[in-house]
């Protein structure tokens, strides 16, 4: 499908209503928008109908344009190995309502790429089976690659961890463990 | 007696560990020996590159690029200066393109020889470790003659390399070239028939090629699957499409598999280097004819007063990039990557994102190693050979 | 120390301290604290070209409580500090820290949220290696301070 019209017009065929815009690109990648509302059907469309079969997720990525507003714009690079073809889908979402839903059930290779842009972007996935943090610490607050988070933080590193059990806890266990002999 | 208790046990392989391959945190529950379930835990090297690239001028990305994956350092800064450059709209010149797939290559014979020796290491052949790691010595000699520096040369830049080729490098590639092949043999005359070996990684870590796509796996694990996707014959950069070598690609997709398919592909490298040193000239246009990217050579710039302005603007304020954005995927050690490169029209670089196949392969490792004995996870592990720089960023 | 040379049996006289300290210094054994870039610059020194066994660092041990030398190799960063620590305080002493590379010493290239910048905020270091990474004879250069330091390093 290195055609945009014949692309979006597949689109439309699967996903009827879907607002489906082109892009121009300097890139190989076509560039298309889909709105925030189609993206799970629109993500299904484009694994399954034969012509398009992008099949694989290479990217899952977010651009934080503060102060412009729509102000987060979620990309997904998708290549289908059997066309040999490349593409590009973005999604705007505003700054203040930054939802969208996992696409987790269409390629499984999401799962930390979505965990990843929440850490880093503070962008929620509905219906994500693991909404964790996955590269900074689990108490981390704020969002580090947002325009408005500072570079360079000064705060004292942690060179230890809390216990992870109460006082209770830890005695009962060593009472569970304990072997009897009979 | 004391009665035998049958509930499972947890076991962490902490961050610090002999076999992990850099800070991998995985919390294993086993039954006996069995993995019963694997959750990794990552983020113990992040180090917020590309955050700090927003602060850099677009020449002083480069450094930081290459620690991103700190085995194939200069795949990592070409793939940004091919990114960069589809946005700048420039070609390089033909002999910039044969030196630039030249030391792609002889990068990925290196970062399979790291592979190769701390793998056998973990497996047990622990004399690999020192062979390969004495032939690495050749190359980072090579790399010490284009720049200096051993492992992160900086050489490639936006708009073409660094400075002209050394002398004597053709004679000291091609007695590299001619010594491997032999070495190679070694290396498999010490594994590939070997029956530990052999018992060790047949039938472990399998996934299969459905799996593979699905969990957006490229590179060596995918080509051990069945997957032949090679970025180098798909969506072909730098002219690969005019040399001639082929893609291995092996079925059973286990971590025996992805050994052949990287031993292979030193092979093949070794194919494409000497096709490309035939086609460089020892001397001859090392960069773009850009004044605004490119700084003119040093006796110019203390002889002249516009080559003297010239270098004082491009290292004091930089190029600009027009805005957009630009991917370019090219075919590193560890499969398919890239930087996603986003421009706001300044001299600094609005976003970078780099696509990273190490992180795709630890989120499949859970994968791999649930149902398998917990000695088969560090076979895994090794095979799926993880840069944790490249997965933490 | 002083060779009786009059014996038939060769005598060497010296001190305890100057015996441990030669004992000490002679088979420092570290414990693999590879992070990142710095490691495999590590695993190079440990090879055989820039051979570390020649200067007693024969093993890399994998458990802390087997070691002397925790060479601190590559970016700490925040969420891994808490680690270092408890590594650090399963050593037995005597125990000596390197702090390897200058992502390790004072934060390297990497100046942001991510980082420590510097392992002396965590762990007290010993001998800093500059360099990014440093080549191996640096390293070496690195232990073989730490091999004088400790030469001169009280019993009491």
């Amino acid at each position: 499908m290195s055609d945009h019209a014949a692309l979006v017009a597949s689109l439309q065929q699967e996903v009827p209503g879907a607002t489906v815009e082109a892009a121009p690109t300097v890139d190989l990648q076509t560039t298309i928008y889909a709105s925030r509302d189609d993206v799970p059907a629109v993500a299904r469309a484009l694994r399954d109908r034969p012509e398009l079969r992008y099949s694989l997720l290479a990217e899952l990525t977010a651009v934080d344009y503060h102060p412009r507003e729509p102000r987060f714009e979620l990309v997904y690079l998708l290549v289908s190995l059997e066309h040999r073809h490349r593409l590009r889908l973005k999604v705007r979402l505003p700054g203040n309502d930054a939802r969208v839903q996992t696409v987790t059930a269409v390629w499984p290779a999401a799962n930390w790429l979505e965990r990843e842009v929440w850490d880093l972007f503070g962008i929620v996935f509905d219906g994500h089976p693991d909404p964790r943090r996955l590269l900074m610490p689990e108490d981390w607050d704020g969002f580090p690659l947002r325009k408005d988070y500072p570079v360079q933080i000064k705060m004292t590193p942690r060179a230890s961890e809390p216990l992870q059990v109460t006082e209770q806890e830890f005695k009962a266990n060593l009472e569970r463990d304990r072997l009897t002999r009979s | 007696m004391p009665e035998i208790r049958t509930e499972t046990m947890t076991v962490n392989m902490g961050p610090q560990h002999p076999s992990t391959h850099g800070v991998l945190r995985i919390v294993l529950e086993l039954d006996g020996e069995t993995v019963v379930s694997a959750s990794p835990t990552i983020g113990y090297l992040h180090t917020g590159i590309e955050k700090t690239t927003e602060q850099k001028k677009w020449q002083q990305v480069i450094p930081l690029v290459e620690r991103m994956d700190y085995l194939s350092a200069q795949s990592n800064s070409m793939a940004f200066c091919l990114s960069v450059e589809q946005l700048l709209g420039i070609d390089v010149p033909e002999r910039v393109r044969n030196i630039r797939i030249l030391i792609a290559e002889l990068q990925r014979i290196n970062s399979h020889l790291v592979w190769l020796g701390t793998h056998g290491m973990e497996v047990g052949a622990i004399s690999v470790m020192l062979y390969c790691f004495r032939e690495r010595e050749l190359l980072l000699n090579i790399n010490e003659m284009l720049a200096g520096f051993r492992m992160f040369p900086s050489y490639m830049r936006i708009g073409g390399l660094r400075e002209d080729l050394p002398r004597g490098f053709h004679d000291a590639v091609r007695a590299f070239l001619d010594r491997l092949p032999g070495k190679l043999d070694e290396y498999e005359d010490l594994l590939s028939q070997n029956e530990i070996y052999l018992k060790r990684t047949q039938g472990v870590g399998v996934i299969s090629k459905e799996d593979a796509v699905a969990y957006g796996l490229v590179g060596p694990i995918a080509r051990a699957a069945g997957v032949d996707y090679d970025v180098r014959r798909y969506f072909p950069y730098l002219g690969y499409d005019t040399y001639e070598f082929s893609v291995p690609v092996q079925t059973r997709g286990d971590v025996y598999a992805r050994y052949q398919v990287r031993l292979a592909e030193m092979r093949e490298s070794l194919k494409i280097c000497r096709q490309a040193l035939d086609r460089i000239s020892p001397t001859g246009p090392f960069a773009i004819d850009d004044p605004r990217i490119t700084p003119p050579p040093k006796d110019r710039v203390y002889t002249e007063m516009e080559a003297l302005i010239q270098h004082f603007l491009i290292y004091s304020q930089g190029f600009t990039v027009p805005a957009g954005e630009a991917y370019v995927p090219v075919e590193g050690p560890r499969g398919e990557h890239g930087f996603s490169v986003v421009s706001d029209g300044t001299n600094r670089p609005w976003r970078i994102k780099s696509r990273a196949p190490s992180l795709l392969a630890c989120q499949a490792l859970e994968r791999m190693i649930v149902g398998g004995l917990i000695a088969d996870v560090i076979a895994v592990i090794g095979s799926i050979d993880v840069v944790m720089g490249d997965v933490d960023r | 120390m002083g060779l009786e040379a009059d014996f038939e049996i060769p005598v060497l006289t010296t001190t305890v301290e100057k015996m441990v300290q030669w004992a000490r210094r002679s088979s420092i054994w570290p414990v693999t604290f590879g992070l990142a870039c710095c490691a495999i610059e590590m695993m190079a020194m440990s090879c055989s070209r820039y051979d570390i066994a020649r200067f007693g660092a024969e093993v890399f041990r994998g458990s802390p409580r087997q070691s002397d030398l925790m060479i601190v190799a590559g970016r700490l960063s925040r969420k891994m500090a808490p680690a270092l620590r408890r590594i650090y305080d399963q050593m037995p002493e005597p125990k000596w820290v390197i702090s390897m590379g200058a992502c390790a010493s004072i934060g390297g290239v990497f100046d942001n949220y991510a980082l420590v910048q510097g392992v002396d905020q965590i762990v007290p270091v010993d001998v800093y290696v500059p360099g990014c990474p440093p080549r191996p004879e640096s390293l070496i250069y690195g232990i073989v301070q730490l091999q004088r330091k400790i030469s001169q390093q009280k019993l009491s």
